[in-house]
């Protein structure tokens, strides 16, 4: 076992060597990891259900084809985003060129969380790689059959001597953050995330935080009219709210907000389609994640321990403690200062808040943190204007939820306390490169007034050329102008 | 506002560092000038929503990119270039939709106090601020939650500023310095290259410039001849008694005096003056100094120089130049002087800085298409023209999704069959997805 300065000493020294650089390099190691994924399949499916109880489809769909489409769209890309970018020079210049060459940063960090533990592992992976950089990946120990997969697995896969995996706790987080790295990526929470940029602020290391924030969902139920819509909205948000880990995504619903005329309309609707998706006994449900442990089984307990909540359950409740399973729940207009209004849930529990109308959804988001994605439901296009330019937020999506993580051509990140930074497609090649200007100018075409004595001819010269005057000059210089 | 106060600003520069005229007109009021024209004509262009294509697997649906103003932003700005550094951010900031505060540095105090008073004057005070002051002041600053901080200065307060920012997870931008090297090759116009040398360090406030030339990297075949050339054209800039001449800035304070002074202060550097060296510690006035052959080791070798003392290194082949500028950290600027080919491409692919200039020094500061910005101790995030409208914008990724396109294998109970299927539409093959839907699955 390598010690922490060894790797890392290894680590620049191949960094330095240039390999890393070729495109020969990058392609191979990204065709290995589409192998490590695909050869895998069955050990990351197991994984995946020991650490969270997901099932093989969600797996599929979340993690392990995420990190295949990624690798998949990075190869063939990222010839094309390796080359230099020619930009237009002023006249002022002629004949000089510029450009902007992409680099990599060097050493990077890259640090997983365990709600994903597979794809926000090896995705950020993918961008690293194929902007040319060396890695250490420390996958997250609250998912210890993944983080333990990705260890055992990758060094047979990847180049060993540029990407390696360090697993451990909060104290070889501590550790890793002492040294200097090029670049930093994190993903997690936001407590955690102001701890490695202050560690990084030591070493003036960039970095991007891919956090999280109480993500909302607007149903306008005014203009959702037909019971087909309804049923796929019905559909599409209960599967983004329980979908995605049993609701510990980032990415999830956290809380909707709906017209109140329509509430118990809308709360039939989800009965009905949890029912459809989980069966009558949700607990004998293989359809279902887990919740990851017992400290967040007992966090999010306790946000319906205030009677004031517990009274606001409406459908579900029922936990399963010893196998870490909480019910779908849904609370109707829990108080909005409970603890279950202000933090992030990451968990199977949905409020419901209803307003006197849809238009009131703008003022409540606005009033909160800003979050990763707001979603909403509405056809009607003035409500979309305004949820658009009076909100803020990482993202927005209309009409579905979680897609936007599919969509390789829009960047992926957060705003304010969910985050900074970006990636997913040629935002994972830009996030883990330096982009570098160079311009390049002949000896011909000196351009006098540039240099002392000074005098007012040149002063005059100089002024024009600024204003790309190029008659004024053309014409101080024939000395027609004064 | 610059327009109509052309004159003050010119005093106030001259006030706080003697810069030249001519110097005050090209770095600061020309390229402001020019800055603000590129904003105020492609701000439309900049501010339109990009368009993204969206995949077939959530067909139908588009996406598009709209820029959004961060908030609040924070610039803090240096004092070499008090008015560039202040408002080329500014227009940044405004051409992106925020609202900010603006701390000029108190070490150039005449411009400090002219920007708060003309900011006031012309510009909208309920979006634009300016506070003035000190450590004291900037402490306060940095203690407020900001959505974006804009700082140019060093890297010790760079570190200050990152870290404060952490506690409120607030992006930032660094601009930063560091040892800008020159390599200077041989067989080329060596008049013109030293010219272009001169200008750039001499020329931009006296070497106190983030992309001034720190030192020149040279063969020692060819060290001697630089020298000369350098020593006349210096002369023909600035005359025989170079300490008076009214072309060149002082050092700004007495502290910085006393800094740069050090520098010379070690007997293995002083002895190597070949050009120079006179200071007058009265009118914070040093002469431009060349040395030849320091030692690596020494104090002048190993910090940011910020002054107008040129050290020239030699090397026994050129190519050897590229480890001397890789055995430290990277710099703002890095610059080449070649006719070889070969040679520019190995200092492309193996130089990194935050930019590169070949055959010239320091012009792409003035280049709005090209990013300007550092890497490593010598920042991060970068600005100029568009790229300073991307550095105050929050980039809000959108989805438009119809409630058609609802495929059932998105959603539980899950079954193997779904997930056949899922990996076959994911994986994009069409034949796969056929083949999936009738059951006749080769997965």
């Amino acid at each position: 076992m390598e010690s922490l300065e060894g790797s890392l000493a290894e680590l620049r020294q191949m960094f330095k060597s240039g390999k890393t650089r070729s495109v020969a390099w990058r392609k191979n190691q990204l065709r290995a990891i589409i192998q490590l994924v695909r050869e895998n399949e069955e050990k990351l499916y197991k994984a995946l259900y020991q650490d969270l109880g997901k099932h093989s489809v969600e797996a599929y769909r979340d993690e392990v084809g995420v990190v295949e489409k990624s690798a998949s769209y990075c190869l063939s890309h990222v010839e094309k985003w390796m080359a230099p970018k020619k930009s237009r020079l002023p006249l002022l210049f002629f004949p000089a060129t510029g450009e902007v060459i992409p680099e990599p940063f060097g050493v990077v960090l890259i640090m997983a969380s365990w709600n994903f533990p597979i794809s926000l592992a090896l995705d950020p992976l993918v961008g690293a790689i194929s902007a040319g950089n060396t890695v250490v990946l420390k996958p997250s120990e609250i998912a210890p059959a993944c983080s333990s997969f990705l260890a055992n697995t990758i060094p047979m896969y990847l180049d060993p001597a540029a990407i390696k995996v360090i697993e451990g706790g909060a104290d070889i987080c501590e550790k890793l953050l002492q040294h200097k790295w090029d670049k930093i990526f994190f993903t997690g929470s936001p407590r955690v995330g102001r701890i490695v940029m202050t560690a990084a602020a030591n070493h003036l290391t960039p970095v991007t935080l891919e956090l999280g924030a109480k993500c909302p969902a607007i149903l306008d139920f005014s203009s959702i009219t037909s019971p087909s819509e309804k049923k796929v909205t019905a559909k599409r948000i209960v599967g983004g709210k329980w979908g995605p880990c049993s609701g510990q995504a980032c990415v999830g619903i956290d809380y909707a907000l709906v017209d109140e005329k329509y509430a118990t309309e809308l709360l039939e609707l989800l009965r009905i389609t949890i029912k459809k998706f989980y069966g009558e006994n949700p607990r004998e449900s293989k359809s279902i994640s887990r919740i990851v442990n017992k400290h967040h089984f007992e966090r999010l307990r306790s946000l319906t321990k205030d009677p004031l909540v517990a009274a606001s359950i409406v459908h579900g409740g029922s936990v399963d403690e010893e196998k870490l399973f909480i019910e779908p729940t849904i609370l109707l207009n829990p108080p909005l200062d409970s603890e279950i209004m202000t933090q992030e849930i990451f968990g199977p529990l949905l409020p419901v808040i209803t307003l006197n109308n849809i238009q009131e959804s703008i003022e409540f988001i606005n009033s909160r943190p800003k979050p990763l994605t707001i979603y909403a439901f509405t056809k009607d296009e003035t409500l979309k204007d305004q949820i658009l330019t009076r909100t803020t937020s990482g993202s927005v999506t209309f009409n579905d939820t979680m897609v936007q993580f599919l969509c390789d051509a829009l960047p992926f990140g957060g705003i304010d306390q969910s985050g900074f930074g970006r990636y997913h497609g040629k935002y994972s090649f830009d996030t883990f490169s330096h982009e570098k200007a160079v311009m390049q100018r002949g000896f011909l075409f000196e351009l006098e007034p540039r240099y002392p004595p000074w005098n007012n001819f040149k002063l005059e010269f100089i002024k024009l050329a600024y204003n790309y005057n190029y008659i004024g000059v053309i014409l101080l210089l024939l000395g027609l102008k004064k | 506002m610059l327009d109509d106060h052309e004159k003050d600003i010119v005093d106030a520069l001259h006030a706080d560092l003697s810069k030249p005229e001519h110097e005050s007109t090209l770095y600061e009021i020309g390229m402001l000038k020019n800055s603000c024209k590129v904003a105020l004509r492609e701000l439309k262009h900049w501010m339109k929503p990009e368009k993204a294509k969206t995949p077939i697997t959530i067909f139908p649906s588009s996406g598009e990119i709209v820029s959004e103003p961060l908030g609040a932003v924070l610039v803090i700005s240096a004092w070499n270039y008090p008015f560039l550094l202040s408002l080329d951010p500014l227009i940044g900031a405004i051409a992106a939709g925020n609202v900010m505060v603006l701390k000029p540095s108190e070490i150039a105090p005449a411009s400090s106090s002219l920007l708060g008073k003309l900011i006031e004057e012309y510009l909208d005070t309920s979006s634009i601020r300016v506070v003035e002051g000190a450590i004291t002041e900037t402490s306060a600053l940095l203690e407020q939650k900001w959505d974006k901080i804009f700082y140019t200065g060093n890297g010790k307060i760079g570190r200050i500023v990152m870290t404060a920012a952490a506690k409120h997870l607030t992006p930032v931008v660094l601009e930063l310095g560091g040892k800008c090297p020159v390599v200077v090759d041989s067989g080329i116009d060596l008049q013109v290259a030293s010219r272009r040398i001169i200008a750039g360090k001499w020329g931009c406030n006296n070497g106190q410039a983030c992309i001034s030339s720190d030192y020149i990297l040279t063969t020692k075949d060819y060290a001697l001849k630089l020298v000369d050339t350098l020593k006349r054209e210096l002369e023909s800039f600035y005359g025989k008694r170079p300490l008076e001449s009214k072309d060149l800035s002082r050092i700004v304070n007495s502290n910085h005096f006393t800094r740069v002074a050090k520098l010379l202060d070690d007997d293995k550097v002083s002895g190597k003056v070949v050009y120079g060296g006179e200071k007058d510690s009265e009118n914070l006035r040093i002469a431009p100094t060349i040395l030849l052959d320091v030692p690596r080791d020494s104090l002048i070798m190993k910090e940011e120089i910020f002054g107008p003392l040129l050290p020239i290194i030699t090397v026994n082949r050129i190519e050897d130049s590229f480890d001397v500028i890789r055995s430290g950290t990277k710099p703002l600027a890095a610059y080449l002087f070649t006719n070889d080919k070969r040679l520019k491409e190995q200092f492309v692919m193996s130089v990194s800085a935050g930019g590169l200039v070949i055959n010239d020094t320091t012009v792409h500061l003035a280049v709005h298409t090209l990013p300007f910005g550092g890497v490593e101790e010598s920042g991060m995030g970068s600005y100029h023209g568009k790229f300073s409208f991307d550095a105050f914008s929050h980039k809000k990724a959108v989805v438009y999704r119809s409630f058609a396109g609802d495929a059932a294998i998105r959603y539980p109970p899950y079954t193997k069959g779904k997930l056949t299927l899922m990996k076959a539409l994911l994986g994009g093959s069409m034949w796969g997805i056929i083949l999936a839907l009738l059951g006749w699955s080769k997965v």
